[in-house]
């Protein structure tokens, strides 16, 4: 045994691709299951919140540029630290969420699958949402999907890196941007990912990490004019309802997942199609 | 106009092996056919011996490639096999330099093409299918798609690389398992790919490589335990392909020949246009099937076109693939320069006007100087016959109409071009066109999204897009 000291992170927020402490100078502590000390995490504000929307929506324009195929790649490339750093996701998730080691790793392996699942998705979106329209005159008229912009994530509150990642990689795989609020009593795996993003040539605003009270931070992103939607997915039961009716004063685009939502199994697309819009072109036809 | 100085790539960064041997079970090992000799079509030198299947190889590789999909991939989830292709995207981005060079020496291509174009496209093949292999079930063939089982391809010598790539990834992502025949003059790229396909652990007989001659194609298309066969090539074999499985059950996609019209209308950006018509015709020295090979330029125009054109095909560097500022390397074989020239004879003997560039050729090695005909009628043979190489003939229209049906006047349908100002016009234009791709104030672009194959007898079935998955599930 060494009788080293082992230094200790400290766990930030990760806002426009930098690591700052909240403005608000809160910190609060983590446990694991059993309810011992892991580490403080800084504690949002309202303010961290919309720095970090003004960071997302200042990326937007960047990342929804980029070709399909680059944003595949970038994606890729995550997928690719994220392996990298597989040890240090199993022991996070594992003191986190308090399974063995065995399930850890099986969550762990399944959140990077998943990130190379999505990752294939950023170039075909288009082929398999978009259509040629046959309309009835003398014109071409096609559709295709394009990001809504930023979208403000709830975290889910168990699944502290499964979860976090099915219901990240989604959004900016089809070129939006977002906020992200983790799992209140599970940040440590976010915050480490972030580091991942930080160093995966993802540009820094794309994705923003928040960590703190999920009903102190939501509802100003629900209610924020520069957020084009809400994913529900980690939202306390008692402010849903809330939340959505703040959404509503912004006409913004509201994921309500399902319930017992089984991060575990092969998704569907309705992750993708849930912050997207559909453009229709119209252009004459004639010589 | 000033000299450009040499920009040689090193010839060194190719790794050339004296001898290449064939790739199959996972295992390099010695063809029992007979050795071929590939040279650099550039100087003429010999640079790899190669061995090549013999029909019993055909049949070895063949039953390596079942087993590997009894065994193994068939039954690998789509989330595994894409992670395996993913890894050979990786692998073909790491080694560009290297796989770059190596295809301008065996093929003659210049480097600036296959540094920029040949094997970044490769890579991106693959890349895109590997994120197909597990959502087949959204790509419109059904809700859980088969595979086929074993694919015999069949690729020809003028991108040896991106078609390998534009062969192997779609039939991997679909869950097939590949026995693939490069081209005779130009087998070294496949076989480093087979060596990139070992170095990324993929499971034995996966992907089986056998150079050799014709007779190794027509084994492998032949053989009974084969379920699907793709063939890119000349027309007149792709004819004998289809014939020969007339009555099997076998699956048949062909990308055959071309004579694509590239349509210039008197409102189109002219400088813009001569660069697409050059790019069109003389990109990889004309060795492609959707060259733009008949010009069509609107009779008001034509005189200050083809002037511009002179112009500007003067000013093409012909000559070292390898160096960087070539714009039109080598002929790929002396076979196809003595077909080159005698179609250009050809069009003198009926008549055309025969303009060629003064550039200065190599001593050594297969060029052909690009060549313009003007007063070319559709009846010429140079008007018809795909040259396959950097000729291009220059006919007249005066309605929109009228070409219209000189571009449709073909037994071909691969590719069309389009110039004009006019959007509305483009689109009237790309309605009426018989050709499986049209471009627009653009040309011979690629894009392993973009579905790519012909219409008539420039073959059927697509490449890339969610439509080239077709080719490679049993639906």
């Amino acid at each position: 045994m060494s009788d080293r000291i082992t230094v200790a992170k400290t766990y930030k927020l990760y806002i426009g691709g930098k690591f700052p402490r909240s403005e608000s100078g809160r910190s609060y502590p983590v446990t694991d299951a059993k309810g011992t000390f892991l580490a403080n995490a800084a504690q949002g504000s309202r303010k961290d919140a919309r720095d970090a929307v003004s960071a997302a929506r200042k990326a937007f324009a960047g990342w929804s540029g980029t070709t399909a195929y680059n944003r595949g790649q970038v994606l890729y490339r995550v997928a690719e630290v994220l392996e990298g750093r597989r040890e240090q996701f199993i022991a996070e998730v594992a003191t986190s969420e308090g399974v063995p080691a065995k399930k850890a790793q099986s969550l762990v392996d399944t959140a990077i699958d998943r990130w190379v699942w999505y990752a294939g998705w950023t170039d075909k979106i288009a082929a398999v949402l978009g259509s040629s329209n046959p309309v009835a005159g003398p014109y071409f008229s096609f559709s295709t999907p394009e990001p809504t912009g930023v979208v403000a994530v709830l975290a889910p509150q168990q699944s502290s890196l499964l979860g976090l990642i099915s219901v990240i990689a989604p959004v900016i795989a089809s070129g939006n941007t977002c906020v992200v609020i983790t799992s209140q009593d599970r940040p440590l795996p976010a915050i480490t990912l972030s580091e991942v993003l930080a160093t995966s040539d993802v540009p820094g605003g794309v994705v923003n990490i928040i960590t703190g009270r999920t009903a102190e931070i939501a509802p100003w992103l629900a209610s924020h004019g520069d957020v084009n939607a809400l994913d529900l997915t980690g939202a306390p039961e008692s402010i849903r309802a809330d939340l959505e009716r703040s959404a509503a004063g912004t006409v913004k685009r509201v994921l309500r997942n399902k319930q017992n939502e089984d991060f575990a199994a092969t998704p569907d697309m309705s992750r993708l199609r849930a912050y997207l819009e559909t453009k229709t072109v119209w252009h004459p036809m004639g010589v | 106009m000033w000299e450009y100085a040499p920009a040689p790539e090193s010839r060194d960064i190719a790794n050339l092996k004296p001898n290449y041997r064939m790739f199959v079970d996972g295992k390099f090992v010695e063809g029992s056919g007979e050795p071929l000799k590939t040279i650099n079509p550039a100087t003429e030198e010999v640079l790899a011996e190669v061995s090549t299947a013999s029909e019993s190889d055909v049949d070895s590789a063949v039953k390596a490639a079942r087993r590997a999909y009894d065994r193994v991939w068939s039954k690998m989830p789509g989330s595994e096999r894409a992670k395996y292709i993913y890894r050979i995207a990786r692998q073909i981005q790491e080694r560009g330099r290297e796989l770059a060079v190596l295809e301008s020496l065996d093929n003659g291509k210049p480097i600036k093409e296959s540094r920029d174009v040949d094997v970044p496209t490769a890579a991106s093949h693959f890349f895109y299918h590997a994120g197909w292999a597990d959502k087949l079930g959204y790509a419109g063939h059904g809700p859980d798609p088969k595979p086929l089982g074993v694919a015999g391809q069949v690729i020809p010598w003028n991108f040896p690389l991106l078609m390998a790539a534009w062969k192997i990834a779609p039939a991997l992502a679909c869950g097939n398992t590949v026995v693939l025949k490069p081209a005779e003059t130009t087998p070294l790229t496949a076989l480093v790919l087979a060596d990139i396909i070992q170095q990324c652990d993929l499971p034995p007989g996966v992907v089986n490589i056998i150079p050799g001659a014709g007779d190794v194609g027509a084994a492998l298309v032949g053989h009974t335990d084969v379920n699907k066969v793709a063939f890119t090539g000349s027309t007149d074999v792709g004819k004998v392909i289809q014939g020969q499985l007339a009555g099997t059950s076998k699956k048949l996609t062909l990308e055959l020949g071309g004579k694509a019209a590239n349509i210039v209308f008197d409102d189109a950006p002219l400088d813009q246009a001569v660069e697409g018509i050059v790019n069109g015709i003389f990109f990889n020295q004309g060795h492609v099937c959707c060259a733009g090979s008949r010009l069509l330029v609107q009779e008001s125009i034509a005189d200050e076109l083809i002037e511009k054109l002179h112009a500007r095909v003067s000013t093409l560097r012909v000559g070292d693939p390898l160096d960087k500022n070539t714009d039109v390397g080598a002929i790929n074989s002396r076979e196809q320069l003595t077909k080159i020239k005698e179609l250009t004879e050809s069009g003198e003997a009926e008549g055309a006007t025969r303009w060629t560039s003064e550039c200065s050729l190599p001593d050594k090695g297969f060029f052909f100087a690009p060549t313009v005909f003007s007063g070319v009628s559709q009846a010429m043979r140079i008007a018809r016959e795909e040259i396959f190489g950097p000729v291009l003939s220059v006919l007249t229209f005066r309605t929109p109409e009228e070409a219209v049906a000189k571009a449709n006047n073909t037994p071909y349908g691969l590719s069309a071009g389009v110039w004009t100002d006019k959007g509305s016009r483009i689109l009237w234009m790309a309605q009426r066109l018989r050709a499986g791709v049209v471009w627009s104030n653009t040309f011979n672009r690629f894009d392993p999204t973009a579905p790519f194959g012909g219409y008539q007898e420039s073959g059927f079935g697509r490449e890339g897009g969610r439509t080239g998955l077709e080719a490679y599930l049993d639906v």
